[in-house]
């Protein structure tokens, strides 16, 4: 059988990153150079940074990426590239990078969505993953929850309204002086806090709908610490970022489990780098073990940003038949 | 909501104390529904005060099609409403000349309505001509907020002026 390998190159954010991945499962490389370290100077990404720097690196980075997979560029069966969502400058990098790549060499162009890539990097080690199946994808810039019939039929059934729930623990982190990125500063810390010491609110927990809302936590837990500076009572950090884990740990889970139980699902793939939450993955498991339900999540590093998450998606595009023609263009939402 | 009376005489100043996010939601709308294309809105306010609360209620009022969100991580979204609502949210934004990279000129002095976030960040580039808003806390009450408009230019006199009548009308 011919080999099928697919190069996945990734500039939504701040990871220039270039990845090729061997009939959907074998990574044969997955190179990122995160910016991390440029952006922790800022306490978030910086956008002009983040172009500026993708720029610089993706060329470096695909040939590491065909030097570490022992290929040449003729060895590529197809390039995967993501259109959005995103920010626009960083987009454009790897977008008309890989279209000059796929045009040059005459290999088929495949967009994938950055949240596509997100769910369908699961496959990478569960190749037996059935459709139907429900998605919760959770980073910096996106909560939603997402119904996949198929590689092609995916639909959002719930989204944030505000801000992603990466973001308020972000933002958070930043109000707090602990760091960037926001999500495992605030896990380590919230190891030896009790979750319980702060009731915060778990906004829409009880809703209908499975859309989901964490600017009034965002606030709550500025509140509580601005009210308690004004008290001169010692806010326990500890404390405070388990109790603010656990209303985001509660929310997501919830809505995530009635999801499966209205549309009878019994298999729940996670993805975005909010899942990389040790405390998530434990629970959500657990909770779900109980009505049968399965939950699939990708290894700590490939949950965040990563292109190897591209090149699987494209891969199952590919075998679909699903391709672009070179008009394709950056979306931010 | 409870507006400040004594501004009744004053075009460029008009203050608005809210009770909750719903009343904040309330106002926005007024607002919304009362703007032009080529309006532009700067919103002040520290983490967690509710801008992106009252922006949300500015697109109900100009008839957004779409819910309006964070816009943190992309910096831009447009929605299509009545007119074309450009959101720029410039949280992560480092130094001020980031923004050249996003085109605002086109959003700025565009067809649309441009509301911006954290406008601070990019004071040099700012149209003299605006309507700025400055959303406070207030310490003893969580939920209320001290919100501010000053109308710099003629248009955002007039547009202080009709949202002003309204709420007189009402009370």
């Amino acid at each position: 059988m011919k080999e099928t390998n697919i190069m996945g190159i990734e500039t939504s954010c701040d990871e220039t990153a270039v990845s090729i991945v061997r009939n959907g499962k074998h990574l044969l490389s997955n190179i990122i150079a995160s910016q991390i370290e440029i952006h922790q100077r800022y306490g978030g990404v910086v956008p002009e940074i983040a172009s500026r720097k993708h720029m610089e690196l993706i060329m470096v980075i695909c040939q590491e990426a065909l030097e570490k997979a022992e290929l040449s560029l003729d060895d590529i069966d197809g390039i995967a590239v993501v259109p959005g969502p995103g920010l626009k400058g960083s987009l454009l990098v790897g977008l008309s990078f890989g279209k000059a790549i796929a045009f040059a060499s005459g290999k088929p162009l495949i967009g994938v969505n950055h949240i596509e890539g997100h769910i369908f990097v699961n496959f990478l080690n569960n190749e037996e993953i059935l459709f139907p199946f429900i998605s919760l994808v959770v980073s910096g810039g996106h909560t939603s929850l997402i119904l996949v019939q198929s590689i092609e039929q995916l639909e959002v059934i719930g989204k944030t309204r505000d801000d992603a729930a990466g973001e308020v623990l972000d933002k958070i982190a930043k109000y707090l002086g602990l760091g960037y990125p926001g999500g495992p500063i605030i896990e380590k810390m919230a190891k030896t806090g009790k979750d319980d010491a702060i009731n915060f609110p778990r906004p829409l927990l009880n809703s209908n709908g499975f859309d989901f809302s964490f600017s009034g936590l965002k606030t709550a837990v500025i509140n509580y610490i601005i009210n308690s500076k004004a008290a001169q009572q010692e806010v326990n950090i500890n404390d405070l970022c388990a109790s603010f884990q656990r209303a985001i740990i509660d929310t997501v889970k919830h809505k995530t489990l009635t999801a499966a139980n209205k549309y009878n699902i019994s298999r729940i793939v996670l993805g975005g780098g909010v899942v990389a939450n040790e405390q998530l993955r434990k629970e959500l498991t657990e909770d779900a073990g109980k009505s049968n339900i399965s939950v699939y999540c990708p290894p700590k590093e490939l949950c965040t940003d990563n292109a190897a998450m591209i090149a699987v998606a494209g891969f199952y595009k590919l075998k679909a038949g699903i391709t672009n023609s070179f008009d394709l263009d950056v979306f931010t939402e | 909501m409870k507006s400040i009376l004594s501004e009744k005489y004053n075009n460029n100043i008009y203050t608005v104390i809210t009770n909750n996010p719903e009343e904040t939601i309330e106002l926005g709308k007024k607002l919304g529904n009362i703007l032009n294309k080529g309006d532009l809105i700067a919103v002040n306010g520290e983490l967690g005060t509710g801008k992106t609360c009252l922006i949300k209620g500015i697109a109900i009022g100009l008839e957004s099609r779409e819910e309006v969100t964070s816009p943190s991580f992309s910096i831009i979204k447009e929605y299509s409403a009545k007119i074309p609502i450009f959101h720029f949210d410039l949280y992560r934004l480092n130094r001020s000349e980031e923004i050249e990279g996003l085109g605002y000129e086109e959003y700025f002095y565009g067809e649309g309505v441009t509301l911006i976030e954290w406008p601070d960040k990019i004071k040099n580039y700012l149209p003299e001509k605006l309507l700025l808003i400055n959303i406070f806390m207030d310490y003893d009450n969580l939920f209320s907020r001290k919100i501010t408009f000053e109308a710099k230019g003629e248009r955002y006199k007039k547009i202080l002026e009709v949202l002003k009548s309204i709420e007189y009308i009402r009370n």
